[in-house]
């Protein structure tokens, strides 16, 4: 059966792992290819990394680690990060990413999907969506711009229609969950699997490994991204992935 | 000497990296007769198959790869590559594959929203042949990233993944192999894979 997985996701910035990455034996805690190293030995299924300054000049940089990671590491990497044009896309994809991420270029042009789709393949072109519930209007709203912009589309509507232009996949993180480890925001990836077949990534509100088992429970999250639980030591990626197998969660081990 | 076929429909460079990492000095190439006098070819794919034939065929490449394999050299397909291999695929009505292993590329069934498609992850092999060189494959897990997959003869299947129906993950045919998995992006198993072909079937 097909492995859930694991997604460990480091935040770049100038080349370097942005936020403080707390493994023992590092020798730099900002070399990305170091810290991908350890994850990969540690288990994860995937990494994605997110361009946080993603600025013309830096993308180049984005490229070069992307490059120097693929080198060293053999697992799937996707890319993030202010990607707005097929020659981003390609810059990236040539250096050695797998699949790259694309957020508020795809809402703001929507046939950039079909046009990654289309020259690079839909298992290439992720789309990434910043949700947040909306109490007055009880709908889930697409942020954008790093979450700072509500577009006031519907996230859900906006899921479908990624998927009929081209998505592969689909990462969608709940603003709502993200920072909290309270937990995955388990209604939205539930009225999310009902509508659209492609594979989904949750990410935002890890914060304990019931967390992960619960997310699994439902067939259409096939992955799980997390972020600082995982830098900062508070879970391992094998107690998790442990944990997930006492459950009877198929995992990769 | 060894060769990646490189025509512009995948990502031949992390192919390219994975051999610098088993220790085999590999070329990416288009050229017929660097192709045909390799010891081994390398076929990688990602993408669509009727754009990838189409490239193949306007690159005059189709028969350079069915003499390449017809004189016996070793020759492996990954991916969309694999699939290639086969007689034909339903993708976008029907095309005409490269005819090595007989077998058609069909689309995977999503059985009315209750599977997903494409298959993208890390599935688990299950040996199907105790004859391969492949043997290291059983209960490892490979990562898949496909919506098509081949439907053929068992006597071709060496390794299969249960996504709610069998997928080929690795097929043969003489001297000829596919991965529809991604080797290069398989952790240790994949370089593992990838040094048992080039040690144990081009080696032979």
């Amino acid at each position: 059966m097909l492995a859930k997985r694991i997604i460990p996701c480091l935040d770049i910035a100038n080349g370097r792992v942005k936020k403080g990455v707390n493994f023992v034996n590092l020798q730099d805690v900002g070399d990305p290819v170091e810290i991908a190293a350890v994850y990969e030995q540690q288990g994860a299924d995937e990494l994605v990394f997110l361009d946080i300054t993603a600025t013309n000049e830096h993308r180049k940089t984005m490229a070069d680690v992307v490059e120097q990671v693929s080198q060293q590491v053999f697992m799937p990497l996707t890319v993030g990060g202010g990607i707005s044009s097929l020659a981003d896309m390609d810059r990236l994809l040539h250096a050695g990413a797998d699949k790259v991420a694309i957020n508020s270029a795809a809402i703001a042009n929507p046939a950039l999907i079909t046009a990654g789709a289309k020259r690079f393949g839909s298992q290439a072109i992720v789309v990434a969506i910043d949700v947040k519930w909306d109490a007055p209007s009880k709908q889930f709203l697409v942020y954008t711009h790093g979450g700072t912009k509500n577009t006031g589309i519907n996230a859900l509507k906006w899921a479908q229609q990624a998927v009929a232009n081209g998505a592969g996949e689909l990462l969608v993180t709940s603003m709502d969950r993200d920072g909290t480890k309270q937990g995955f925001d388990t209604q939205l990836y539930t009225e999310l699997g009902k509508l659209v077949t492609v594979p989904i990534i949750a990410s935002g509100g890890a914060g304990k490994t019931a967390d992960f088992i619960t997310l699994f429970q439902n067939p259409s999250v096939t992955g799980a991204l997390a972020a600082s639980i995982f830098h900062y030591r508070e879970l391992s990626i094998p107690d998790v992935k442990r944990s997930l197998q006492a459950n009877g969660v198929v995992v990769r081990r | 000497m060894i060769s990646i076929i490189d025509y512009n429909a995948g990502n031949v460079y992390n192919v390219l990296k994975a051999c610098q990492r088993v220790g085999v000095d590999a070329q990416l190439t288009a050229d017929p007769e660097q192709i045909k006098n390799s010891s081994a070819v390398l076929f990688p794919g990602v993408g669509a198959f009727k754009d990838a034939m189409d490239t193949l065929a306007d690159r005059g490449l189709v028969s350079v790869i069915q003499e390449t394999v017809n004189q016996g050299t070793p020759f492996l397909g990954i991916c969309l590559g694999m699939q290639m291999l086969f007689d034909s695929s339903t993708e976008f009505g029907n095309t005409k594959g490269l005819g090595l292993i007989p077998g058609r590329i069909e689309k995977i069934p999503d059985d009315n929203g209750q599977r997903i498609v494409p298959q993208a992850g890390w599935n688990e092999n299950q040996l199907m042949n105790q004859q391969t060189v492949f043997k290291g494959i059983q209960n490892q897990y490979t990562y898949f990233t496909h919506s098509y997959y081949a439907v053929c003869n068992p006597q071709y299947i060496v390794s299969s993944v249960d996504y709610g129906l069998q997928i080929p993950a690795i097929v043969n045919r003489d001297n000829i192999y596919g991965f529809q998995f991604h080797p290069e992006k398989s952790g240790q198993v994949g370089l593992y894979l990838l040094k048992t072909f080039f040690e144990q079937v081009v080696a032979k």
